[in-house]
């Protein structure tokens, strides 16, 4: 079920059901850990997606229901998953030449900023005494033909995340397709970001105020 | 007649030598060869280069190895995890070095080190701070950064099911980087649930080809790391 955001805007769940309807049918997805892990819930009626998880399954199926964990069939954030009939197990090198080399269609993953280029700082705040730590983010974004973002619209202090350039160190140069906020939809094209859609009781300059660059 | 088969995880890991480079098998805990582990913080072996996309949870495992003070290198994609503190500390404090390398980049590194290619271009990692001081290269319209080889003086790894010869099976998201970091060190060491005679597994469904392997040792009922966290153990118990 998606709850309903409680003021204007979407919810997480939401979000992530928005981004579900533009994932065609068939698609090969790797869903970032975080709100984009809503995702699988929201499959549109009629699509089937086949889950990727970048430590070495294909074919990944929902959260196993309580007491049915297996130890050693978990997902790229460490979770318990099960299989669905199909899956495939494999090592790492093969898991991401699978991403390295385009075979996945679609990923989705969260940020810190995305630029009005579509780069993308997902990894570190740069800052004295953060532990840096990248996983497989940076091999997702240069192979999978089509990054989707879902990020709330701005930081808990209220600074916009999407923005003209990233400050924090960056995750991949172009690499974003769409983001996916709780206002807008967004996309990232050759000349620039162009506001797709707003979430119901969110107005076209809410977004534009809220934002760090341009909007056509 | 080859037999890598060896009694104990004490007698498996004896050889490890001080300042080695040390790849460990396991995706956090999944796949981790924490008996093996455990019987090198018995063995000694110090000034350690570890290899591992993590640095272990609690105080238990790769973790206990490096609380222990035996690593003073580590290279890997993700240190920190919501029950990773030994290494934070150890980091912060400045008692312990850290390669971050991308996942897919360290993985691809570890398959070049067993096959023999010294270095090869990637597209992952360019535009970024892990790009700097490399070498980039314009090739058919993309632009790619030269990795390096990794090898290992050993690696430790967690199996299912092995034969005398070394082939080796693994279970489920356990097998991650284990089959690469087979090819890539000069040793491997391998715990498996259970050893079976040539010829009962598949030759089909063989995953690790026994040449890759040296030293095999059964432990049918390897420790759980969340278990033991979740009671709060530490190693040395």
């Amino acid at each position: 079920m998606v709850t309903p955001s409680p003021g204007a805007g979407w919810s997480r769940e939401e979000m992530a059901a928005r981004a579900a309807r533009d994932i065609p049918d068939g698609a090969y997805v790797n869903l970032g850990i975080g709100i984009p892990e809503l995702v699988a819930r929201f499959v549109p009626e009629g699509r089937t997606f086949l889950y990727h998880t970048e430590n070495g399954l294909l074919g990944m199926g929902p959260p196993p229901a309580p007491g049915e964990e297996d130890p050693e069939l978990i997902n790229a954030g460490k979770r318990p998953v099960t299989m669905i009939p199909g899956a495939s197990f494999f090592h790492h090198a093969d898991s991401f030449a699978m991403i390295r080399g385009g075979h996945l269609d679609v990923c989705v993953l969260g940020a810190m900023q995305v630029s009005r280029e579509g780069d993308l700082a997902n990894w570190s705040t740069g800052e004295p005494g953060a532990i840096p730590a990248v996983g497989g983010a940076m091999d997702l974004v240069v192979g999978v033909k089509t990054v989707l973002v879902l990020t709330q619209h701005v930081t808990k202090t209220g600074e916009p995340k999407i923005v003209e350039r990233c400050t924090y160190p960056l995750t991949g140069r172009r690499v974003v397709s769409r983001i996916y906020t709780d206002l807008a939809v967004i996309e990232v094209a050759r000349e620039g970001l162009r506001l797709l859609e707003t979430a119901p009781g969110v107005t076209e300059d809410e977004v534009r105020d809220k934002t760090g660059a341009p909007l056509a | 007649m080859i037999d890598k088969r060896v009694g104990s995880v004490a007698e498996a890991v004896a050889p490890v030598t001080d300042g080695s480079v040390v790849m460990v098998g396991g995706f956090g805990e999944v796949g981790s060869p924490i008996e093996l582990i455990h019987a090198l913080i018995d063995q000694g072996a110090k000034d350690l280069t570890a290899v591992n996309n993590n640095t272990g949870n609690g105080e238990v495992g790769l973790a206990a190895l490096i609380g222990n003070g035996r690593v003073t290198r580590m290279v890997c994609s993700y240190p920190r995890s919501s029950h990773s503190k030994v290494f934070p500390e150890l980091y912060r404090a400045g008692r312990i070095e850290l390669e971050l390398v991308p996942q897919g980049t360290l993985a691809e590194r570890i398959r070049a080190g067993g096959a023999g290619i010294p270095a090869f271009y990637t597209p992952c990692s360019v535009g970024t701070p892990l790009a700097e001081g490399k070498e980039l290269r314009d090739l058919d319209g993309g632009t790619y950064v030269l990795e390096r080889w990794l090898r290992a003086d050993y690696a430790l790894i967690k199996c299912e099911v092995a034969d005398r010869l070394g082939n080796l099976t693994y279970n489920k998201t356990a097998r991650n980087f284990s089959p690469l970091m087979c090819m890539a060190a000069a040793t491997t060491i391998v715990q498996a649930r259970r050893i079976v005679e040539p010829g009962e597994i598949d030759p089909e469904h063989v995953v690790t080809p026994g040449i890759f392997v040296d030293r095999v040792v059964e432990v049918p009922d390897p420790l759980v790391e969340s278990r033991l966290i979740a009671e709060g153990r530490s190693y040395p118990w």
